[in-house]
């Protein structure tokens, strides 16, 4: 196994076209992957040297999050924390703190689990990633990454260099839940990330649900702009959300959980994370 | 042994239930202890294991040609390197053992028994070399049909794990094999009559899953057998004369050829109780002459090392408006695991064993079924039948409106009671455990919303066995213990403060070390509960012997009587005599040479007696009826540990035993798939409570004094384990207004139960 | 394959050392630096058992590549003692019985170091979540918490 370390996003591209060639940011799902075997690359490409993949910072329009950054270093930024407090609360619980201390919103996104907790948060907030390969850079919508469970939409040679979030305008929340049996350390069962905002009579102007862990991708919830926009969330909207979030799952049963209860697990947090990011939104 | 309690319990005693820092607590907080995989050889090799990918399948041939060619390959080993044994029961502490079935189960002879069944392993220069020839080891199988839970397994018809299994127990026996290795039944009474005078009868079916005991340090060894046969034996295990034992047979070895050294333990909790890796690692450096260290992976330990029973039980409880009893009745199947031996026996003996009845029976059956051999686990067999009487005993206490304590005490065994097991009880402590329970702040305190509280009772024998350790005085008046049982949570300390208080010195001035299988006669191992007990035994006599020759040396001194001398507070005094005279235990031993040479003792005894341990726990949890999830709010152990030689250590056993039932409880159990692998093989997905799982645990010890200890000890390791289980599903039941009867309590079984009933 | 050369420095000293790529850090400090405190519970980052510091960030030694150790400051329970001073934490320990076989001990004192940097006044709550990532079988973690918070306590009065 060859172990590389570019200095720029061109070297880094050139290293992974080759055959058995995997890139290293954090490494929690790869090392693991390693040792069990899952995977035996030839070449493994630690692109943590390359520029601006590290650290995350204010930009004009937002927030550019470098995908290799740890999550222990986001989680420390006081103010995006105050910016998107729901995207926080979902990449803080990737993993132990020793995992925080190596995992990132690259690798999160990258590894393609239906369960990974910071897309859909990141996917509600309305994030980007940028993606750097041999020829361009392109960026893309959060949601268009995971195409299948373990399989993304990049090309050969390409990785995800970081991820863009917007400022969240006035009157914005948003909350990230996960259903786990244990408190720490477990795979999401079902996952929900939600951006709502508001205007000043606290009516909804915008609202996006997105589930993790109910289906072979992330799912965002249709259909919600007619239920939720001009109004205040009441009991009726909320029912039809729950409706609409069992509606859109097709979860599997496994170790984790059996569909009935991710089914039901989906509705009631669709409702939770509601009640939270509208709660954030109108006291923002 | 009588002559030994004396006046101990009436003697203030000064370093007895004391706190002080354990003698290896430096080793363990800075890195330096050395535990199983922690040691290493010149000339070492690697060894690895080729397991069996299906659960059940006849071997048909393995070809190890190609992998004996691969270069740094340097000893492979199949069944054929181990002795074959006729069908034999021999006790293993609450366990029996049948070598027929160790040798199996070490090494799998004619069929795979289960997924993760060793197949063959071999030695190499380096962990890859290892592993690619185990990939080139040509094992043809025939699979066959498996069978996974007690109740397929039981069936006509049902595929048979042994072909020449005949159900003992039954009279008169069956003409056709079967998975049912044996029934087993306790009690006494008339249980129909007893119904017959109930006025309320509760009958309830439960079902646990298999658990493991997840200790953190996966097992590993390291072998060194020389070109004249002689085998050094490092690893990680509850008993290192146990282990040589085992071995030495399986290899065909005499005892005294192999040496055995404990390393530090990384916990086990009754896993570490039998062989896995080290009879491989003998046979594979045996056949290179090269030191061979094994390690197993965590997945290997889900699957390879020896769990406990999940089961199917039934009870059915009837009692009197008053809350007195009737009849108790119970039966429990037990999956034993790829061979016999499920701890049916002690779970049917203890199973009503907290209550003093006059009609009570409880059957059990022995199932074997393809998933790992069972090994002990935390009073093996105690918490899965006590679990469904404590349930059935709290739907009870709620149908006639009464305090579940209350309903306890009104039935509770005392001193004389007869267990349902046979024997008369001597005192024991479950009324003390009850009232310290109902008086403590706990019980009374408010809820919220969504909470409940939920009581259990736990009930368990302990022993005591064949046990042996010895005491040097140095010339500089220090001492030295040699102890033949590992150290797994601070036993070193409660030694060295016995033989601190009985000698009057200072416990700084006294090294306890656990010995090698050449150092002392044989002990038994670290398990039920016995080290505190047995091992602590041996110390006091031991120790009191040395105090005798230290008065006989003083006596040569001073040219007196022995009769003359006495020992008081590390001093030999002379009784009478014109003036006080003391000499002190150093300067004694600094003229030992003088006196008739170095001294020492050592007591070898097979130690009976044990006190059994009843413990009550208190919980109150908080039920999210929207999602299933049950959270753990608050909880308190009450136990009676007869006299708490290092009381933080009996609180550790009594805070640890708790959380690992809360884990039984909550979420643990093995998974399963239609293929009979295990799907859940890490700590991921085997959950395990971790730290932000659980609150405090609140301590209560109770001491009862167990009167064939010099210092009252009872065991206490074991009990603890026993009633969360029943606790915490009397607390969700009573939060939800609905009977639960089935473990683990996961989020989607909760959530399933309020759905649907 | 030829193996890789290595420079770093750990508890302080400067070492060197050639390693295979696939090998974990927790590998090299075993076996190739005969640094046995870290302890291999699962090798997947589950049991927090080899926690070490690397640039000051807590992190499982056995989801770190060897090579990635280079020009890196990595901190192990090894070095948590200065001299025969004990660290605060490690002396707590021994005093409370805050571990019963050790094996997990190393890592959660290292992880305890950690937080205890970050935050001179943790709550319960946040103990127990920061050391969620730290197994113990033994303990039942009431008195791993009590000895951490008490030297925290001790920490901010003196």
């Amino acid at each position: 196994m060859n172990y590389v370390v570019p200095k720029t996003a061109l070297e880094a591209s050139k290293a992974l076209v080759q055959e058995g060639a995997f890139a290293l940011a954090g490494g929690t799902d790869l090392l693991v992957k390693l040792k069990t075997k899952f995977v035996s690359p030839s070449m493994v490409v630690d692109i943590k040297q390359v520029p601006k993949i590290m650290g995350i910072e204010a930009t004009a329009d937002g927030w550019w999050i470098g995908a290799a950054t740890p999550c222990a270093e986001i989680v420390e930024h006081e103010s995006f924390c105050k910016d998107w407090p729901g995207v926080v609360e979902a990449l803080s619980l990737i993993g132990s703190t020793q995992i925080q201390g190596r995992a990132t919103l690259g690798g999160n996104l990258c590894n393609a689990s239906p369960a990974a907790d910071s897309v859909p948060a990141l996917i509600s907030a309305r994030g980007t990633c940028i993606i750097s390969g041999q020829s361009r850079e392109r960026e893309e919508p959060i949601e268009k990454i995971v195409t299948s469970p373990g399989v993304t939409a990049l090309e050969k040679g390409e990785f995800i260099l970081g991820f863009k979030l917007p400022k969240p305008q006035s009157g914005t929340g948003d909350a990230y839940l996960r259903l786990i049996p244990r408190s720490e350390m477990d795979i999401a069962v079902v996952g929900a990330g939600t951006t709502v905002s508001v205007d000043k009579n606290k009516k909804i102007t915008s609202i996006r649900v997105c589930l993790g862990a109910i289906a072979p991708t992330q799912i965002v919830l249709d259909g919600l702009e007619d239920i939720f926009i001009g109004k205040e969330p009441d009991e009726n909207s909320i029912n039809k959300l729950v409706s609409i979030a069992e509606a859109a799952c097709k979860p599997i049963k496994d170790k984790r959980g059996t569909i009935e209860y991710r089914t039901k697990i989906a509705g009631v947090l669709s409702k939770r994370t509601l009640t939270i990011a509208y709660e954030r939104a109108t006291n923002h | 042994m009588n002559d030994m309690t004396q006046t101990n319990l009436e003697r203030a005693l000064k370093i007895v239930g004391s706190r002080p820092a354990r003698p290896d607590g430096v080793d363990k907080v800075t890195g330096r202890a050395l535990f199983g995989a922690d040691k290493s050889l010149p000339n070492m090799l690697v060894g690895r294991v080729l397991r069996s990918p299906y659960a059940h399948a006849k071997i048909i041939s393995i070809d190890t040609s190609k992998a004996e060619e691969l270069k740094g390959v340097k000893a492979i080993v199949t069944s054929t390197d181990f002795e074959d044994f006729p069908s034999e029961f021999v006790p293993n502490g609450e366990m029996v053992v049948n070598m027929k079935d160790i040798t199996r189960n070490v090494m799998a002879r004619e069929k795979a028994l289960y997924v993760g069944h060793t197949v063959a392993a071999v030695a190499a220069t380096s962990e890859d070399i290892a592993e690619q020839a185990l990939a080139l080891i040509d094992v043809t199988y025939e699979v066959l049909p498996h069978v996974l839970e007690v109740e397929d397994a039981e069936k006509p018809g049902a595929p048979l794990l042994h072909d020449d299994m005949i159900t003992i127990g039954i009279e008169p026996a069956p003409e056709s094999a079967s998975n049912v290795a044996k029934r087993v039944e306790f009690g006494f009474g008339d249980v129909e009559k007893g119904f017959s005078e109930a006025d309320l009868i509760i009958e309830r079916e439960f079902t646990t899953q298999q658990v493991h005991q997840g200790y953190i340090e996966p097992h590993a060894c390291l072998a060194s057998v020389s070109e004249d046969g002689q085998a050094e034996l490092w690893c990680t295990t509850q008993g290192p004369f146990v282990v040589r034992n085992f071995c030495s047979k399986l290899l065909g070895f005499n005892a005294a050829q192999i040496r055995v050294t404990a390393s530090e333990i990384g916990g086990g909790f009754g896993g570490k109780t039998v062989v896995y890796l080290e009879p491989l690692a003998l046979a594979l450096s045996r056949k290179s002459c090269r030191p061979v260290k094994m390690e197993m992976n965590r997945a290997e330990v889900f699957t390879s090392s020896g769990p406990t029973s999940g089961a199917k039980i039934w009870v059915k409880i009837g009692v009197k408006n008053n809350g007195q009893i009737t009849a108790g009745d119970c039966v429990l199947k037990y999956q034993a695991g790829a061979f016999q031996g499920a701890p049916v026996g002690p779970g049917a003996m203890c199973a009503f064993a907290p209550y003093d009845l006059k009609n009570v029976r409880a059957v059990g059956y022995d199932i074997v079924v393809n998933r790992p051999k069972v090994a002990a686990y935390r009073a093996p067999g105690g918490p899965i039948s006590e679990y469904g009487v404590e349930s059935v005993i709290d739907e009870i206490a709620i149908k006639i409106g009464m305090d579940p304590i209350d309903l306890r005490l009104k039935n509770a065994a005392k001193e004389g009671t007869i267990a349902p097991y046979g024997p008369k009880l001597g005192p024991i402590g479950m009324i003390e455990t009850l009232e310290a329970a109902k008086s403590h702040p706990h019980y009374s305190a408010p809820l919220g919303p969504n909470q409940a509280r939920g009581v259990a009772s736990g009930f368990w024998f302990n022993i005591g066995g064949e046990t042996s350790s010895s005491i040097t005085i140095n010339e500089d008046g220090t001492v030295g213990l040699t102890l033949g049982t590992p150290d797994i949570g601070g036993s070193r300390a409660s030694m060295a403060m016995m033989a601190s208080e009985e000698l009057g010195v200072p416990m700084e001035l006294i090294k306890p070390i656990i010995g090698d299988t050449n150092s002392l006669g044989f002990n038994f191992l670290t398990g039920g509960s016995r080290a505190t007990f047995s091992t602590g035994t041996t110390v006091v006599e031991s120790t009191r012997e040395a105090i005798e020759e230290l008065k006989k040396r003083a006596a040569l001194l001073w040219e007196v009587s022995l009769d003359q001398v006495e020992w008081f507070e590390g001093h030999a005094r002379l009784i009478s005599g014109d003036e006080p005279k003391t000499m002190s235990l150093a300067q004694i031993a600094k003229q030992a040479g003088k006196t008739g040479g170095p001294i020492m003792a050592n007591c070898s005894m097979n130690v009976t007696g044990a006190g059994p341990s009843l413990g009550t726990h208190i919980v109150d949890v908080e039920v999210d009826e929207e999602t299933g999830q049950v959270s753990i709010i608050r909880y308190t152990a009450i136990q009676d540990a007869g006299k708490a030689i290092h009381p933080a250590y009996v609180e550790g056993q009594m805070q640890g035993g708790a959380v690992q039932g809360i884990g039984w409880a909550l979420n643990e159990e093995y998974i399963y798939n239609e293929k009979g692998e295990l799907e859940n093989t890490g700590f991921l997905d085997y959950r395990i409570p971790v730290c932000s799982d659980v609150p405090m645990i609140d301590t209560v010890i109770v001491e009862v004094p167990n009167p064939n200890h010099p210092y009252g000890v009872r065991g206490v390791g074991e009990t603890p384990i026993i009633p969360p289980l029943a606790a915490i599903s009397n607390a969700v039941s009573r939060a939800t207004n609905k009977r639960f009867d089935e473990l683990p309590l996961s989020p989607p079984k909760v959530l399933a139960k309020l759905m649907h009933g | 394959m030829s193996k890789t050369h290595v420079a770093t420095h750990i508890n302080g000293d400067s070492y060197e050392f050639l390693c295979n790529t696939q090998q974990t850090l927790l590998d090299v400090l075993r076996h190739e630096l005969d640094l046995k405190g870290s302890k291999e519970g699962c090798a997947t980052g589950d049991c927090g058992a080899c926690s070490v510091m690397m640039d000051d960030r807590l992190v499982c030694a056995c989801l770190v590549l060897g090579v990635e150790a280079d020009g890196k400051k990595i901190e192990t329970v090894e070095g948590l003692s200065t001299g025969s001073s004990l660290d605060p934490l490690q002396q707590k320990f021994i005093d409370l019985a805050a571990l019963q076989c050790g094996i997990c001990t190393p890592g959660v004192l290292v992880a305890a170091k950690a937080l205890l940097e970050k935050n001179k006044n943790p709550s319960e709550e946040e103990v127990r979540f920061w050391l969620a990532g730290n197994l113990c079988r033994c303990t039942g973690y009431d008195k791993i918490v009590r000895a951490v918070l008490e030297v925290a306590a001790e920490a901010r009065n003196t």
